[in-house]
């Protein structure tokens, strides 16, 4: 393992190599912003909320601090004119599927994001993928997962499996940015719409 | 379609979970649609979660979890065929059939879709069913066209 030096915000930072942007900052207490990172799992890089800029070789360019990888010499900005618009937008686009997460209404306070920017389609759902890779990647039941694409995504269970472990776990439901409406909700519509022999 | 039939196009596979999708393609185009004892198989078989399975069921267009007609209409809605009368196509095939784009009937005669372009423009507007394409048709047309298909 060798040692890779950067800059972060005008700090020399040390980072071993294969660590993440985002895990360096955090090394030296350098707050970078998440919403769909867990310790216990893998990076996802759905939210996009860590963008930070970064520069090597005189090239910016814009990366989820979450997913990339830590270079020799490269300049990290995770505040900047252009990093804190980004955040703004995504906070905004955010914000109109759930107006009244309050993980969402602390960082829009944050960057000036107008949660009214962007006409209401509140689904709840950000699409994080905290509770699909938690159920998958800790719990190993599969229980919840993705459905249809786009505009249409959505989290769904699975009845049969939903109805024989979620009650006695709802380890997801903590783990929500959106305060869990979205996933209590599905769980009980999955439960009531599938059949009596499920729903016990 | 019995789980014998199922195994044996998952064999075929050499029961390859990356082979997964090949697999629901298989079975789609034999069943028409994906019923959820096919995909409980194919999870138990290749040893896939269920959830990866409907994640990848409902991402793709091909996929129906639904029960299909046994004929597949498409009328293109594209450029070319709006401005020759497919709108009025389509409307004509709606009142023949009774059903809309996205559905089935009851029968499992016919399911109907629009597309956007089946890519021959110049035989606009046009009506594929199963395939066949129907080039410069008219809505009387259309009649005759669908009364060959059982």
């Amino acid at each position: 393992m060798s040692k890779i030096m950067l800059t972060i915000d005008g700090r020399e930072v040390q980072a071993q190599e294969g660590m993440t942007i985002l895990e360096a900052a955090q090394s030296v207490g350098i707050d970078i912003p998440t919403l769909c990172r867990h310790e216990k799992l893998e990076p996802y890089g759905a939210c996009r909320i860590c963008t930070v800029e970064a520069e090597n070789k005189g090239w910016t360019k814009l990366v989820a601090s979450c997913l990339y990888p830590v270079e020799q010499n490269l300049v990290v900005r995770t505040r900047s004119e252009k990093v804190d618009r980004i955040r703004k937008m995504i906070l905004q686009l955010l914000l109109s599927h759930a107006p009244d997460a309050r993980e969402l209404q602390d960082l829009a306070k944050e960057y000036g994001a107008d949660k009214d920017r962007f006409e209401k389609e509140a689904s709840f759902c950000i699409h994080c993928g905290l509770c699909v890779r938690y159920c998958a990647e800790v719990k190993k039941k599969n229980a919840v997962g993705f459905v249809n694409r786009g505009a249409r995504r959505e989290i769904s269970f699975i009845p049969e499996i939903a109805s024989k472990e979620c009650w006695n776990c709802k380890e997801c439901f903590p783990l929500c940015p959106t305060e869990a409406l979205q996933a209590a909700y599905i769980l009980t519509e999955a439960l009531i719409s599938s059949s009596p022999s499920f729903t016990t | 379609m019995d789980n014998a039939r199922i195994d044996q196009i998952i064999d075929k596979h050499q029961g390859e979970a990356s082979s997964l999708i090949q697999v629901l393609l298989d079975i789609q185009s034999e069943n028409r649609w994906l019923p959820k004892e096919a995909l409980s198989r194919v999870s138990e078989r290749l040893q896939v979660p269920l959830t990866r399975i409907r994640q990848i069921a409902t991402f793709y267009k091909a996929f129906s979890l639904v029960p299909k007609g046994r004929h597949a209409i498409h009328i293109c809605m594209g450029t070319a065929c709006h401005v020759r009368g497919a709108q009025r196509v389509l409307d004509k095939v709606q009142d023949l059939t009774g059903i809309k784009p996205g559905e089935t009937d009851l029968d499992l005669k016919f399911s109907l879709e629009t597309v956007n372009c089946l890519g021959c423009c110049a035989l606009g507007p046009v009506m594929e069913i199963d395939g066949k394409t129907h080039g410069k048709i008219s809505p009387a047309e259309t009649a005759d066209a669908l009364k060959k298909y059982e």
